[in-house]
């Protein structure tokens, strides 16, 4: 507790400055109520150690032990042409934030969907009350989960998304959060609700930027509720300066036949911890976890799954790959939790990591937890290096060393892009992640 | 074109190649024939530069230049082509893809002009029908799921796209039944050309009867133990290979 807690002191002050300077939305004394609630929590579990089965391969001291600031107000002078390589053609709606702050003037609604609603969580939770408190810190657990409690008790803005019955959403919704640091490290704590009403579909992009390089502490959290029938895509990518410590958490509380889909791509922070987390509540859901993180230098990259089946005759679906090179570490830690009720569950986990250097590290673990007896759980995961095979292979034909292991690790990132749906998110992912990959090649693909 | 002079080749410390002499002109087609264990796909791959083979003695002349100082890269771009008995499969890269790559480094290594997807499809087109390969094929991954005949099909197609000056083909009738046998070899035979040289190494005769070669080269025991043309082959595939194997004692011993 001591180690874990000596910045109490600063977060304490911190959560009195935040309840008296509140924004208007903290008047609120249902959401107070939860804040206070949360805060206590988090003052009691206190940052998790390495003791901790769920935390074994991932020490949070560094953020333990550095006194991160809240953001003064203003928008550090981000200007729209800071935003014009984020922008995308053909969303529904781009919603931007500066150091977890809310920027209208950078942000673009929704237009001409009725019944949509894609807008600045703090605003909604004055506007729309009804739609938000049903659901708000309902699914994530901040009794339980430190961070999830950090977040809660701080959040100040964040995106309200509301999918209504029936709607079929075609374009992306984009949230866009960009990092900008200053002298002092800031911290931000981004906090969204998406929810999508019963035979809705919708796609919704997380982008994690720094516009500046410098030291920050990003504590994310998303509760996704996915209504009966739904259809549901989103998508995560931290690309935040190697200086950021990054944690978030996506909670996805998933109805009868709802299909939704994770996509988390990791290529920036110092330490990141991505903690996705559904909860299969309805029967014959299904869900699709996807991943990719790319770490070099001494990026730590900390992927936790937690997959619950609740309710019978749901899929689920891991697929998690890593590429390390440098003194980068990879975790992968996938739980899948089989609830008594959940007969004919199909559960399925598979992990393939690449070490592209010696002194890169990768800690891969299953954990199956089954309480019911009529199941299918399967799990898999390598760890190992470049094909020598295929390396020879594509030298063989003319390629030199440092395109062959181009391509090979583009082959090896493609798996992660071939499982997300085709259109304009999979195309942006797919530049993003070849610009990132050691020795990039540039596929504009002849297919 | 390519000479190989006293070549001795070693993996962990066991000798493979004791000692191999071989000079193939433009023009020619060679086959190297052999009971298994005899060393040839051994030679297939130093050739193509496998570096889990280590040269202990001997020199190879590429056109001239010292083949076995070249990275697998460099041999591809100065013209030489092995078609692989085990094609790997890579999955995540479609052929045609991988294909223009190749092509465009071996183009640019010779200072040529790459080729964009434009010009490089229409290409590829005709070879595909050359060798009878649907067009949904470009973009499946490569190799990925493919029979075995399949895959040996396309290393014949990369051959017909890579115009390779030396073209290595090791084992390539193995797994093949005789439609994709003689589509293989029709495939190698509308290759044949003046300035171009083919190797083809192999167990069984019956490849030879589609690729007729000018000599053939019988390699026993890390060492050609007797050469001569076409008729060779046929010999062999009636007396089998004890019979070299038999006269090479009795020639050791007379020496």
């Amino acid at each position: 507790m001591i180690t874990t807690m000596q910045q109490l002191p600063s977060y304490l002050q911190a959560f009195e400055h935040s309840q008296k300077q509140a924004p208007a939305h903290n008047q609120e004394a249902w959401l107070r109520g939860v804040r206070e609630d949360a805060f206590t929590r988090f003052c009691q579990l206190g940052f998790p150690t390495v003791h901790e089965e769920d935390w074994r391969f991932t020490n949070v001291a560094p953020i333990a032990q550095s006194t991160f600031q809240l953001p003064e107000r203003g928008f550090n002078g981000v200007a729209d042409h800071d935003v014009a390589p984020y922008r995308l053609a053909g969303l529904a709606a781009q919603l931007v934030y500066v150091n977890g702050r809310y920027a209208p003037g950078l942000s673009r609604l929704p237009l001409g969907h009725k019944g949509l609603k894609v807008a600045s969580l703090a605003e909604a939770i004055l506007k729309e009350r009804e739609k938000v408190e049903p659901h708000f810190a309902r699914y994530a657990d901040y009794r339980q989960e430190a961070f999830t409690a950090l977040n809660t008790a701080f959040f100040e803005d964040g995106a309200f998304v509301f999918i209504p019955r029936g709607m079929v959403l075609q374009e992306p919704i984009y949230l866009l959060y960009l990092n900008v640091s200053s002298e002092t490290p800031l911290m931000a704590h981004p906090r969204n609700l998406i929810v999508a009403e019963e035979d809705s579909q919708a796609t919704v992009l997380e982008d994690y930027v720094s516009l500046r390089p410098g030291v920050s502490f990003s504590n994310v959290v998303t509760e996704m509720v996915a209504g009966e029938h739904t259809v549901l895509h989103h998508y995560r990518i931290e690309r935040e300066d190697t200086q950021v410590f990054h944690v978030s958490t996506l909670r996805i509380q998933q109805g009868r036949s709802a299909s939704v889909s994770s996509h988390s791509v990791l290529l920036g922070g110092a330490l990141v911890r991505n903690n996705v987390h559904p909860v299969l509540a309805g029967e014959g859901g299904e869900c699709l976890i996807n991943g990719l993180f790319i770490g070099n230098g001494r990026q730590h990259m900390d992927n936790y799954m937690k997959v619950e089946h609740a309710s019978a005759r749901c899929d689920s679906r891991q697929f998690y790959n890593g590429i390390l090179d440098g003194k980068s570490r990879g975790v992968f830690h996938g739980r899948i939790i089989v609830r008594k009720d959940a007969q004919k569950t199909d559960a399925k986990q598979t992990n393939r990591n690449l070490l592209l250097s010696d002194e890169a590290q990768m800690d891969t673990k299953p954990q199956l937890e089954i309480h019911a007896d009529d199941v299918k759980c399967t799990h898999g995961a390598t760890i190992g290096q470049i094909d020598e095979e295929a390396f020879f292979y594509l030298r063989s034909r003319g390629l030199d060393e440092a395109s062959a292991q181009g391509l090979l690790l583009f082959a090896f990132a493609s798996e992660c892009l071939e499982r997300m749906k085709p259109g304009s998110i999979r195309s942006y992912l797919e530049r993003i992640i070849t610009q990132a990959l050691p020795q990039a090649m540039h596929p504009e693909a002849v297919r | 074109m390519l000479e190989i002079k006293n070549l001795h080749v070693k993996v962990e410390n066991h000798e493979i190649l004791k000692g191999v002499n071989l000079k193939v002109n433009a023009g020619e087609v060679h086959s190297i024939m052999g009971p298994n264990g005899s060393g040839k796909s051994t030679l297939a791959q130093v050739l193509a530069r496998r570096e889990t083979f280590q040269v202990t003695q001997g020199e190879v002349l590429f056109n001239g230049k010292d083949l076995l100082a070249m990275k697998p890269e460099e041999a591809a771009c100065e013209g030489l082509f092995m078609a692989f008995q085990y094609p790997v499969e890579i999955s995540g890269i479609s052929n045609a893809y991988f294909l223009r790559a190749a092509l465009n480094a071996i183009r640019k290594y010779r200072g040529q002009e790459e080729m964009d997807a434009m010009d490089f499809l229409p290409f590829y087109k005709e070879k595909m029908k050359l060798l009878d390969v649907d067009e949904r094929f470009m973009t499946r991954s490569v190799n990925e799921g493919s029979s075995g005949g399949e895959k040996k099909r396309n290393e014949i197609l990369q051959m017909a796209l890579l115009e390779p000056k030396l073209a290595i083909l090791d084992e390539t009738d193995s797994g093949l039944d005789i439609d994709a046998l003689r589509i293989v070899a029709n495939g190698v035979n509308a290759m044949r050309s003046p300035d171009r040289a083919t190797i083809v190494v192999t167990h069984y005769q019956r490849l030879l009867n589609y690729i007729v070669p000018d000599f053939v080269h019988v390699l026993v025991d890390g060492r050609i133990a007797k050469s001569g043309g076409k008729e060779l082959a046929l010999a062999l595939e009636e007396k089998g290979y004890a019979w070299v194997e038999a006269e090479g004692h009795t020639a050791a011993v007379a020496v």
